[in-house]
């Protein structure tokens, strides 16, 4: 369940998100992933590290290189699940709350 | 941070259950769903004709920062009973999703604290499971268009 969870706040990140289209169609080397941000580059390897973790990314040894391509199971199973629906209505009902507590007190 | 929202959605199963507690009097949390400006405070969108009573219908409509329309919904109500449920059709329009069947339940629970419970009914697994999956299309699009913004920037710079 621990684990679910820690998806879910991989892919709540942008540049996570970012680097996962970014690798949606190849594999690529940390460098050249870290080439298409302007984010320093071991902020980016700490993002890679996270994915890694959570499974949505696997590394190749390529020769003396390591490439990052997607795990499409992983992301399938993220994709099939519930989390974004939940946030959604979690925001509108939290947005709920603070304006009929504002609405409250101005009465 | 807490998780006030709660979803059950069992697979294969054409409905869900959305949950929510609020530290809101009963009348308060029902009066958020009964006035059609305060709707639009909450919900984000314009509400552009709202009929609070049996047989009465309701029109919803967000545009972009543009102009144009993004979302636009509509539906009846087959029970408005304050301060106890409401019982509507939702449909999004120019979508392949179809109507779908809403039951709010609104249940007090001390004098300042209420809860909902939303039963969705779709009219099939496909249906509700595309529903589901739409927020998180939306976020991946939202990516995709970060990425693309910063791929047009570098770009500018080579």
């Amino acid at each position: 369940m621990n684990l679910r969870r820690d998806v879910f706040q991989a892919i709540a990140d942008p540049t996570r998100r970012a680097i996962l289209l970014l690798l949606a169609s190849q594999s690529m080397t940390a460098g050249a992933i870290a080439a298409n941000f302007d984010t320093a580059r071991p902020t980016v390897s700490k993002h890679l590290q996270i994915l890694t973790e959570c499974e949505l990314l696997q590394q190749e040894q390529n020769g003396r290189e390591i490439h990052y391509h997607i795990n499409a199971k992983k992301m399938k199973e993220v994709a099939d699940f519930i989390e974004p629906f939940r946030n959604m209505w979690d925001d509108r009902f939290n947005k709920l709350e603070d304006v009929m507590k504002k609405y409250k007190s101005n009465k | 941070m807490e998780r006030k929202t709660k979803v059950n959605a069992e697979t294969g199963r054409h409905d869900l259950m959305v949950t929510r507690e609020f530290d809101l009097p009963l009348e308060l949390l029902f009066k958020a769903h009964a006035e059609p400006e305060i709707i639009e405070q909450w919900m984000g969108t314009k509400v552009l004709k709202f009929e609070g009573r049996k047989h009465g219908s309701w029109q919803y409509e967000t545009k972009d920062p543009q102009g144009n329309v993004a979302f636009q919904a509509n539906g009846v109500f087959h029970d408005f009973t304050p301060n106890g449920r409401i019982v509507r059709t939702f449909e999004m329009e120019n979508a392949s999703f179809g109507v779908q069947l809403e039951f709010l339940e609104f249940v007090k629970l001390t004098e300042d604290t209420s809860k909902l419970n939303m039963h969705i009914v779709y009219r099939s697994v496909e249906d509700r499971d595309k529903q589901l999956q739409l927020p998180f299309a939306y976020g991946i699009n939202m990516a995709h268009d970060r990425l693309e913004n910063i791929l047009s920037k570098l770009k500018q710079h080579s």
